[in-house]
This record gives C-alpha cells, sequence and structure tokens, in this order.
C-alpha cells in the first residue's frame, strides 16, 4: 500500500501534476453581460483552471467546454485532494505528450454560467440584495456561457483559439462558438452533439426537473445551501444518466445480476435488489452531493432552448461565417444524441464549403463515450490539432 | 494476396492515375474524392490546385491519415451511398479503382453525377487482351498485375470492359465527355483497339439533362 506521500509524489508528475482553480471576475458594471433572454449580469466570476504554457505569440490556445454538469477541474489533482480523489474528467486526453499536448498547447477549461462549480450561477450571492440568486438567477442560454467564456479567453490575453473542443452540452458551446464569434475560432471539434436537442432529450431533461420541483424541500427554490431537493436531484440524475448508458452498456455492466443475495426477496420496500439499482442510487447520491438543483434546471432549461438553425435562420448561415476546421464525431451506441444529428452538421458544412471531417466512432458506452473511449479520441484529435497548429504557424510565418 | 506462381505486384499505375487526375482539374476547384485512402491525391489537389478539398474514406487507420495531412474526410461506406452530400456540391467527384468494389456501382455513378458537376472515374478494363488470353489459355479466374487476386479474395466485385462501362452509362443517360485509357502506365488519348490494350479507363463523366435522359434510356428500354 503506498503511502500518502507516495501517492502524492506519483500525481505530481503525473499528467499535468498538481493544479489549481483560478477565478476571474468579468463584466463588472457599467459593462455588465447582455443575456439572450433579457436582463443584465455583472460582476460575473468565472472559475477556470489552465495547462501548459501560452506562447509569446499567443496562438497555441485551446479552450473546453464542459458538458451539463462538469466543472473547470479537467486535468490533474488538486494538491489537498485525499488518496481517493480522481483526476480531473479528463486527464486521460490532457498533458505532456496526451491528445491536448501541454508541452505544446495552452488547454484553458472553465465553469459554466450558471453553474455551482465556482463560476456566478444560482447558488451564487447577488451583490444587490446579499442573498443567493436561487430563481431571481437571470434565464441564461448556452449562448450566454459562450459570451462569459469568450470574455474570459479576451481576458486572459487571447485573440484567437486554436481550437474548441467540448461533447454533449460543451460541443453545443463549441457550435455556438464559431457561430457567434467566427474569427475566435481556428478548430472546432465536436463530439457526441448536436445543433439541437432531440425531442426526446427535452422530455427526458422535463423529467428531471419535473422530479426536483415536486420535491417538497424544494421550496420554489428557497432551499438553504446544503439542504434542498436531494431526493429529486437524484432522481433527475438516476433518469438522465440512463440517457447518458446504452442498452449494451448495461446489460454488460449489470445484466440483471442481484445485488446483495442470490434470490428475489419478494418484498416492495428495499429500493436497491438488482445491481443497476444499486449503481443508480449511487450516482444519484454521488451527485446531489456535489450539484445544485437550481443550476440543474437552469443548464438543462439552456440545453433544451438551444437551437443553432432557428437562431440564425439555417445551420448553413449560422456557421457559414467561420472559416474554422471542424471535426465532429458521433458514437453508434449513443441514442441521446445520434449519428444523424453530427451528420445534419456535416451536411451543412459540407453546404457552405467548410472543412469539415466526419467520424461515427464505434463503442458500447453510449453517450459517456466522449468521456470514456479516450484512444479513440487521441488518434484522431492528435493529426488535428496538429494540424491546425502548422497551418497556423505557416500562416504567421508568410505574413511576418 | 496472389498465387505465388504467378507474377504480381503493386499496381504502379497509382502515380499514373493521380498525375492523369491531376491534370483534369480546374485549378480553385472544389473536389470530392470517394475511397480517397490516406488523402494523398487531395493533398496534391489542395497544394498544387489550390483546390478546395474533401474525402470520404472507410476505414479508420485511413481516415486518421488524411487528417493528418489536414485534408477533411468523412467517414461512410461508399454502399450506403452519398446521402450526406448535396446536390452539385462539387465541381469534381473523383472515384479511382473503386467503382469495382463497391456494392452497387451503378446506384453509386447515379449518386456521384448528382453531387458533383463532373465525375471523374478511374476504373480496370476486364476487356485487357492478357485477361482474355489467360481466360482463354488456362480456363481460370484471371490473375494479372492489374487484378492480382484470387476468385475468392478479391475486393473486385464487378469486372466490366470498355463497352460494358459505355452500355451502362447509355443506360443511365450519363455522358461520357472523355476516355483515356492507360496502357502500360501511359495515357494514350487516342489509342488504337483500347478495349484490348487497355489496362486501366479514366472516364470523365457529366449527367444528361433531364429530358434527354429519359429519352435515352427509354430508347434503350425499346431497343432491348
Amino acid at each position: 500500500m503506498a503511502t500518502q506521500q507516495e501517492i502524492s509524489e506519483i500525481r505530481q508528475h503525473s499528467g499535468v501534476g498538481f493544479v489549481q482553480t483560478q477565478l476571474a471576475t468579468l463584466f463588472e458594471p457599467p459593462h455588465s453581460l447582455k443575456l439572450a433572454g433579457g436582463g443584465e449580469l455583472g460582476p460575473i466570476q468565472v472559475a477556470y483552471e489552465t495547462y501548459g504554457e501560452l506562447t509569446p505569440a499567443k496562438d497555441n490556445a485551446i479552450f473546453i467546454c464542459h458538458a451539463l454538469t462538469g466543472d473547470a477541474h479537467a486535468a490533474g489533482y488538486y494538491e489537498q485532494d485525499d488518496e481517493k480523489a480522481k483526476p480531473g474528467w479528463w486527464d486521460d486526453l490532457i498533458g505532456p505528450g496526451r491528445a491536448l499536448d501541454t508541452d505544446k498547447y495552452f488547454v484553458i477549461c472553465a465553469n459554466v454560467l450558471g453553474g455551482c462549480q465556482g463560476t456566478t450561477g444560482p447558488e451564487s450571492k447577488n451583490p444587490e440584495t446579499d442573498h443567493s440568486y436561487r430563481l431571481d438567477f437571470p434565464f441564461i442560454t448556452v449562448g450566454d456561457i459562450v459570451e462569459v467564456h469568450s470574455a474570459l479567453t479576451k481576458h486572459l490575453g487571447i485573440d484567437q483559439l486554436l481550437a474548441v473542443i467540448g461533447g454533449s452540452l460543451g460541443g453545443m458551446q463549441v457550435l455556438d462558438w464559431a457561430a457567434r464569434f467566427p474569427d475566435q475560432v481556428r478548430g472546432a471539434i465536436c463530439l457526441a452533439t448536436a445543433a439541437q436537442l432531440s425531442a426526446q432529450g427535452i422530455a427526458f431533461n422535463a423529467v428531471g426537473r419535473r422530479a426536483i420541483k415536486t420535491d417538497p424541500e424544494y421550496k420554489e427554490g428557497k432551499y438553504e445551501k446544503g439542504a434542498g431537493p436531494r431526493y429529486g436531484l437524484a432522481l433527475a440524475r438516476m433518469i438522465a444518466h440512463i440517457t447518458y448508458l446504452s442498452d449494451q452498456s448495461i446489460e454488460m455492466k449489470f445484466g440483471r445480476r442481484l445485488q446483495d443475495q442470490d434470490t428475489f426477496q419478494y418484498e416492495m420496500l428495499p429500493e436497491v435488489e438488482f445491481q443497476v439499482e444499486s449503481y443508480l442510487h449511487y450516482q444519484g447520491k454521488r451527485f446531489v452531493e456535489r450539484f445544485d438543483a437550481n443550476s440543474y434546471l437552469y443548464l438543462t432549461k439552456a440545453m433544451d432552448y438551444f437551437d443553432l438553425a432557428s437562431q440564425y435562420g439555417s445551420l448553413t448561415k449560422a456557421l457559414g461565417k467561420t472559416d474554422a476546421r471542424f471535426l465532429i464525431a458521433s458514437y453508434d451506441s449513443d441514442w441521446l444524441f445520434t449519428t444523424t444529428q453530427s451528420k445534419e452538421l456535416v451536411r451543412a458544412l459540407i453546404e457552405c464549403g467548410k472543412h469539415v471531417s466526419f467520424i461515427e466512432l464505434k463503442s458500447p458506452f453510449g453517450h459517456d463515450s466522449f468521456l470514456i473511449e479516450i484512444e479513440q479520441l487521441q488518434k484522431m484529435i492528435t493529426p488535428f490539432l496538429e494540424q491546425a497548429y502548422q497551418t497556423r504557424l505557416a500562416e504567421s510565418a508568410k505574413k511576418s | 494476396m496472389c498465387a505465388q506462381h504467378r507474377y504480381c505486384m503493386q499496381d504502379p499505375s497509382l502515380e499514373v492515375t493521380d498525375k492523369l487526375l491531376l491534370e483534369q482539374i480546374q485549378p480553385g476547384s472544389r473536389v470530392l474524392d470517394l475511397g480517397c485512402g490516406d488523402g494523398r491525391l487531395l493533398a496534391r489537389l489542395r497544394d498544387e490546385r489550390d483546390a478546395s478539398v474533401l474525402g470520404i474514406e472507410i476505414d479508420i487507420t485511413q481516415h486518421h491519415a488524411s487528417i493528418a495531412r489536414g485534408v477533411p474526410v468523412l467517414q461512410a461506406d461508399l454502399d450506403e451511398g452519398l446521402q450526406d452530400i448535396p446536390d452539385g456540391a462539387f465541381d469534381y467527384v473523383v472515384l479511382s479503382q473503386t467503382l469495382q468494389q463497391v456494392l452497387h456501382p451503378k446506384q453509386l455513378l447515379e449518386e456521384m453525377v448528382r453531387v458533383a458537376k463532373q465525375a471523374l472515374v478511374v476504373v480496370p478494363n476486364f476487356g485487357n487482351w492478357r485477361i482474355r488470353l489467360q481466360v482463354l489459355k488456362q480456363g481460370r479466374a484471371p490473375v494479372t498485375e492489374v487484378l492480382p487476386y484470387e476468385w475468392y479474395n478479391t475486393p473486385n466485385l464487378h469486372l466490366m470492359s470498355m463497352h460494358d462501362f459505355q452500355d451502362l452509362m447509355r443506360l443511365l443517360g450519363i455522358e461520357i465527355l472523355q476516355e483515356i485509357p492507360i496502357i502500360n502506365h501511359r495515357a494514350v488519348e487516342k489509342a488504337w483497339l483500347a478495349n484490348l490494350r487497355a489496362q486501366h479507363v479514366l472516364y470523365i463523366l457529366q449527367r444528361l439533362e433531364e429530358s434527354s435522359t429519359k429519352t435515352e434510356s427509354d430508347n434503350l428500354l425499346h431497343s432491348s
């Protein structure tokens, strides 16, 4: 058994090693952020992490957009982590020699607006009232999220990103970024995503929100920090979690196996009889410990509203202005964000003559694949970024 | 790949074909390459012809190789058609040494003239005298330099002579703008006894207008 000291040593030297979350305060009044749904918000605090070094030419920055319940901690460990703590959520992809090679690139990941992991959201204190915003928090959209992240990159002195990359809701942000700030993005990597959430996706989000709102502890959103709709939020997560898996992955992982005994109990009250039940309960429980119910409501709603084609008139109008190179990947077992949806993007991009690569990756893990199948991503992203970077270097060499 | 007692080698025509294709493509065009492999041809078209390019490739390793050349590439199965490519999105669509390997060559050709103004197709010529001679002399399915496979492991599902190809074009209402036989690794614009001598042929195709398409195929139906 390794000692705490030894574990700490290993962590310091693996991947990006120890990291720290940083905070930036943006949109201080009178420069408040004008929100798509009306109203203004400011100041906005943004929690972010960076890995690697920004070149003097500031041409090697890659922005990672996290998914619905992700956070800024994409890689490495915190020094204060206990030995059971896991590294950042995309650690295998980020670090020296990995796809997002921190020897070459400057990688940024920030928590989203409306989130609850350090960036201003419903849980944050409203400077006007000195209380948490809760439901007084304004309505936010994927576009608002991107506005804040774009402002963060400006704050870091970066005018143009070598690439923006993300899966699921993160992929929606990548698309929005390319449409909203066509000159800021050189490469756009969209994984397991779509230009709009399917009706089925909206339906699952609606059930999740219903679970939260009907929990007696929800109290119209005015629950105290640490309290709140624990059961409703856990239920929302359990439902969502099923949509992230595939029939095959559930079957492989749990099958019909029972948790603690070999035979049925023939009792209604125990809720954890099958292994899959136990797993979902565990996921729900863990989620409640780290996520705010109001944030969940705001972010799922932002996801439901996202519709690139209707926002700009058509997908070709939305994506026609950027010269970014696109890399679009879907997963064959993902039924929440399907290959057909990715192909809609591809079709639009071809129609407006853009540089687009597409691949349908094979994986049994459903929508979650983009978090799991790192090797596949590595093989595809490494040459894509390399090319984007070489092209950029060649261009600046030509200019000077 | 090929039987030990018969001589065969890596197809040396690839270089010739690439060069030939490159010559046919106007600078600044939009080009789609079906079965683009590692993106070799497209990278050249981009660099030497200032073309805006896109490849389609099914093999994942080749797909990555294309990306590594900075060539945009879609992973897709040509047997499932080109439904993700909008009508008329390209000036040229290239299909080199692949038509004989797809399940539905007829449908693919129709799709090709739908997505591009011109289709450039390179196919092996089954009417070549060596093949004819081999079949005649040995009474076996032929194995040649150009078609170096045994009958049981060949990826070539559809073999055709120049006459066969011309017949299909008439049936589909596709106009053959140019027919360039490749004989002993050289493109020969006007070949004597082409169907007997050509190992490969490059066809430059374009769709006939709607009305004439109909009459053409009607005529063919009536005559047969």
